[in-house]
């Protein structure tokens, strides 16, 4: 039981590396310059959307994640 | 860095002794006025005294504005400030019953003066690829965190010593990784939370003298969020928070719902005859850090809680190697 508990941290700690590395080289460069003034408005946007996607790709990469390393605890 | 020195040791010392020397006499107050809940893990009727949270927000607010004296720096405010507004939003919670709402909303309004004194820095640090720009994106990640952070560390106090023993590991290892990322003021600024921790666990180790309250647990992890914040250390903050975010995370998954413990109808674990803890079978309890430990067998409130300490001390190992690894690009 234990070592799943340490197996989950670890995984958790590897999707957290692997989540900062996808925001850094897709989102950190991404900027759209055609709607002058308000650009920075647009690409902030489309930067807090697709973050927000890939949370809820995370939460649900985690979720099957649980199920694995603990399927036969959560038979509660 | 030697004039850094003389404030660390200061305030520290400040931290531990006050937290340390009121506690005892504020014990005897919440006891005299009757202001004691049941433990429930203990076979006799044992009351403890609650909340503890104020004896905690004193040290925090001393030893803060010691090193304010030093240094004038808006980032203590910000900690002052948002520290004690969290503590407030817990003492109420503490006092009466309010709803599943009430701690989450109020906790993103006692974030916001991190905004006003412009007390962080909008680039997001990632290990091995560097900074991400996200002007607008941070500021919703600065209104989020206050609630994440003030609601992950209550929802782990759930057992004696478990609230301020984890904060104890999870503090003092991310001061260790701002020192080892050369950010010298803040990570001096975030020692007082390891030391109040520290002190505060004498009196909440199993056997609790005291609980520390929504107030407590809420001041510990709002101070924890804006630490990360102003030291932009809010990846790191996570690792070593990871076994309370998995704890928060198992029950939101479970329960599908943002909502209160106290609304929870199943129980999660239930005593053994020799009143150990062991888990139920209950479907409709919510799955929780507690009650996976407890799969593999019936363990006491103290085996528990080093469980849960040994998972912290995995995790904060986890965040010193990230911190290491900041400095490291592909």
């Amino acid at each position: 039981m234990k070592s799943g508990l340490y197996g989950f941290l670890f995984a958790m700690w590897g999707l957290i590396i692997i989540g900062g590395g996808i925001m850094v080289v897709l989102l950190g460069p991404f900027s759209i310059q055609q709607y002058g003034d308000f650009h920075w408005i647009i690409t902030s946007g489309i930067k807090v959307t697709i973050a927000l996607i890939l949370v809820v790709i995370w939460i649900l990469i985690l979720s099957k994640l649980k199920n694995y390393i603990f399927k036969k605890e959560l038979k509660f | 860095m030697i004039e850094l020195i003389i404030p660390a040791i200061i305030s520290c010392i400040l931290a531990f002794f006050v937290v340390y020397f009121t506690t005892p006499p504020l014990i005897k107050i919440l006891v005299k006025k009757n202001y004691t809940v049941k433990d429930m893990n203990k076979k006799e009727n044992v009351m403890v005294a609650r909340p503890g949270g104020i004896s905690i927000i004193l040290g925090i607010v001393v030893s803060e504005l010691v090193l304010y004296g030093f240094f004038q720096l808006n980032e203590i405010l910000a900690i002052i400030i948002t520290t004690t507004a969290a503590f407030a939003i817990g003492y109420v919670d503490d006092r009466k019953v309010m709803g599943g709402w009430f701690k989450p909303v109020t906790l993103a309004i006692a974030a916001l003066p991190i905004i006003f004194l412009g007390a962080y820095d909008s680039d997001l640090a990632f290990p091995l690829f560097g900074d991400v720009q996200i002007p607008l994106l941070y500021l919703g990640l600065i209104i989020f965190m206050i609630p994440i952070t003030g609601n992950t560390i209550n929802s782990i106090d759930v057992l004696n010593g478990v609230a301020s023993g984890f904060m104890v590991i999870a503090s003092f290892t991310l001061s260790i990784c701002l020192f080892i990322l050369q950010n010298y003021e803040i990570a001096i600024v975030s020692l007082p939370l390891g030391f109040v921790s520290l002190a505060f666990y004498k009196y909440h180790k199993i056997p609790s003298k005291i609980f520390p309250g929504d107030s407590g647990a809420l001041t510990f992890g709002a101070m924890y969020g804006v630490i990360a914040i102003i030291g932009g250390v809010e990846i790191i903050a996570a690792i070593a928070l990871l076994p309370a975010v998995i704890n928060s995370f198992l029950f939101l998954s479970s329960v599908k719902r943002v909502v209160e413990h106290r609304q929870i109808k199943g129980k999660p674990v239930e005593h053994t005859d020799d009143f150990k803890l062991k888990a139920t079978n209950d479907k409709t309890a919510p799955v929780t850090l507690v009650r996976l430990i407890l799969a593999g067998g019936p363990l006491t409130e103290k085996q528990i809680g080093f469980a849960i300490f040994k998972l912290a001390i995995f995790s904060g190992v986890l965040a010193i190697i990230t911190a290491f690894m900041m400095g490291v690009s592909l």
